[in-house]
């Protein structure tokens, strides 16, 4: 059995749903349920995911939306064929609504004495930004949720010092959220005239 | 005179708050470490990580999926190859291709050629900082050797870009085997001298010893991995572990420490850099050759004349001839495309050759280059670890099935090293941070990326 269905098995109120894509197992937590199946992941013999190896977000505001065009473009005309926006026929399959969730938190787990990896997803609402955090369980948390914060503005419940990592205090915004504008400059940023 | 309250002595004693950095001698980049200080020793520390971002996620989600490359050059400008096939696999991975086997015996040689770059500066570097400069120079020379390779074979040095996806640039020169296997001698032997000059240096080891501990349980909760966590003991290696490329067909052992202070880091690297040097040599000799399809008849072009020859049509026999570029562009269209791209022709881009030549190198280069066409992975993604120098590499690619990637996430190693840094710096001495963040080898560029 692999490791996404038992996790299913064990917790079926918390589990959104469980694939395989590539080879690569995901799960998709409530995240009511991930402070519980993180320590089960930690501690459960068969599972035993020792390291929290990577913490990271996607913004899932503008997916499959994309035009597919220069961003500097400026054209009167309508745009040809190829750069008009496709339609959006099917967003990729989360588990949930598309409406009610624009982030996703995503875990990657690894197991030193199993050697298998597995992936946690957690979809987060924009309404209410908040996650427990994961500090208590592994260390490397501290500083992953620390830039997720920073980079992305999701909050993390019971983290010890959750400040921005990468940007300065004064920082407004979250850079990496798909509505920041790349270009976007801060007056902290760049020539002092 | 008024009365001096109680317990007021005209000495106090108190802990001091030290800044070092943002540019202190010890710290490549922009990092600041403010200390707490009891006369000499650590008593808490917090570290600050600089500002040097050039943006690299958010970059990488506006360009297409190859323009990602010559950022991931950047995020370890020491070891930019692993960076660069890290990359590469994940996007293959998630496209579901395999390169062929040529290039990914390549790709092995190229990256155990940047762990040795790697490990000679870092630990050249730390030796520096506490007082061996002879060292430092001597494994500079080294690594000047095996830049000249890699600038053979990709044209530059550092910002080498010379990761495709489907592929890399170029095949490799001719001679290289010969080449590598004399550089190879050649650093054997400044490995050696070094060894000479530090592992039974008294100061060196008194220096090293103790200092900077980390134990099994903190690292791995830690998520530390590479040089770092094999100094503590644990057996762990992605190229062992859940092998990529043809690292299951080397054979080569993964040293570990067993104290996990900044001695047996040392110890860890240095061993490595002969393991690596055994990969290459494996690889060299047992490196498939491609299908050759070209020089069939010994001719060498300019690329220029090539161009305007083919401006006036006259392309026939262009797949059998080979092209000289200038130095620059070294490598670009050097010689048998075939061998080192996957077939994949809605991925790998064409030879130059074809481009230049024929229309359908032509129509194949602008549909993988032309906006709103090109690479178009599945909605999907992917998470590929990679042993870099430093630990694990991880990319984590999303796509949502257009030709930029959605996402791209960067697993940087001394990410992890840097948060356990306070816990290593903590009840040394104020001197030992300087050996214990120099086995840390932090790179700004992956740290705040």
């Amino acid at each position: 059995m692999n490791l996404a269905e038992a996790i299913r098995q064990r917790f079926p109120q918390h589990v959104i749903a469980a694939r395989i894509f590539r080879g690569q197992q995901t799960v998709v937590l409530k995240r009511e349920g991930l402070l519980d199946v993180a320590r089960y992941l930690r501690d459960d013999a068969a599972q035993y995911f020792d390291m929290l190896m990577d913490l990271s977000c996607v913004d899932y505001l503008k997916f499959g939306t994309a035009q597919h065009s220069a961003p500097t473009l400026v054209t009167p005309s309508p745009l040809p064929y190829y750069m008009t926006p496709r339609p959006v026929t099917e967003t990729w399959e989360r588990g949930v609504s598309n409406d009610d969730y624009r982030f996703d938190l995503v875990y990657h787990f690894y197991s030193t004495a199993h050697n298998h990896r597995l992936r946690v997803r957690v979809p987060v609402a924009m309404a209410h930004t908040t996650v427990p955090s994961l500090t208590g369980v592994w260390a490397s948390a501290d500083w992953y949720e620390r830039e997720v914060w920073d980079m992305f503005g999701i909050r993390f419940t019971g983290h010890p010092n959750l400040r921005r990592i990468l940007m300065y205090e004064e920082f407004t915004g979250h850079p990496l959220r798909k509505d920041y504008p790349v270009r976007r400059r801060q007056p902290l940023i760049g020539p002092m005239n | 005179m008024a009365a001096q309250p109680l317990g007021h002595s005209a000495t106090e004693t108190r802990h001091m708050f030290l800044n070092m950095g943002p540019s202190h001698p010890a710290m490549h980049g922009i990092v600041q470490l403010i200390v707490e200080l009891d006369g000499e020793r650590v008593m808490g520390c917090d570290v600050e990580i600089g500002y040097l971002h050039r943006a690299f996620e958010k970059e990488s989600e506006r360009g297409p999926y190859n323009n990602v490359m010559p950022y991931t050059d950047r995020l370890n400008y020491v070891s930019p190859l692993i960076n660069n096939f890290g990359f590469c696999l994940a996007v293959e991975r998630l496209l579901g291709i395999e390169v062929t086997e040529r290039c990914q015996y390549i790709r092995v040689i190229m990256s155990e050629i940047s762990r040795i770059t790697d490990h000679l500066t870092c630990i050249g570097a730390s030796a520096m900082e506490i007082g061996a400069f002879t060292v430092f120079l001597y494994m500079i020379k080294a690594r000047e050797w095996l830049w000249e390779l890699v600038e053979a074979v990709t044209g530059a040095r550092l910002t080498i870009s010379y990761g495709r996806i489907g592929g890399v640039k170029a095949d490799l020169p001719e001679g290289f085997a010969e080449w590598t296997r004399r550089v190879l001698e050649e650093v054997r032997k400044v490995v050696l001298e070094c060894d000479t000059l530090l592992t039974r240096n008294r100061i060196f080891a008194d220096r090293m010893q103790g200092t900077g501990i980390i134990s099994k349980e903190r690292a791995i909760s830690y998520g530390i991995t590479g040089p770092f966590l094999r100094g503590s003991g644990i057996v762990l290696d992605t190229r062992k572990s859940q092998p990529y490329f043809v690292y299951d067909r080397m054979s080569f052992d993964i040293p570990t420490g067993e104290h996990g202070d900044n001695y047996d880091r040392y110890l860890v690297r240095m061993e490595e850099m002969e393991q690596s040097m055994r990969i290459i040599e494996q690889a060299l000799a047992s490196i498939p050759a491609g299908p050759i399809n070209i020089d069939s008849e010994g001719r060498v072009l300019p690329a220029n004349v090539m161009v305007d020859e083919a401006k006036m049509g006259q392309v026939a026999g262009f797949k059998q001839v080979r092209v000289t570029l200038d130095p620059t562009l070294q490598g670009s269209t050097r010689g048998p495309h075939e061998a080192v791209y996957s077939s994949e022709r809605r991925v790998a881009l064409p030879a130059k050759e074809d481009t230049y030549g024929n229309i359908e190198g032509l129509m194949n280069h602008f549909k993988l280059i032309m906006l709103g066409h090109g690479l178009r992975p599945p909605a999907g993604e992917y998470y590929s670890a990679v042993e870099g120098a430093n630990g694990e590499v991880g990319f984590y690619v999303v796509s949502d099935g257009g030709d930029r990637p959605y996402r791209v996430r960067v697993h940087p190693p001394c990410f992890a090293i840097m948060a356990a840094l306070p816990e290593l710096i903590v009840g040394d001495m104020l001197a030992d941070i300087i050996p214990t963040f120099g086995s840390v080898n932090m790179i700004g560029g992956e740290l705040d990326r």
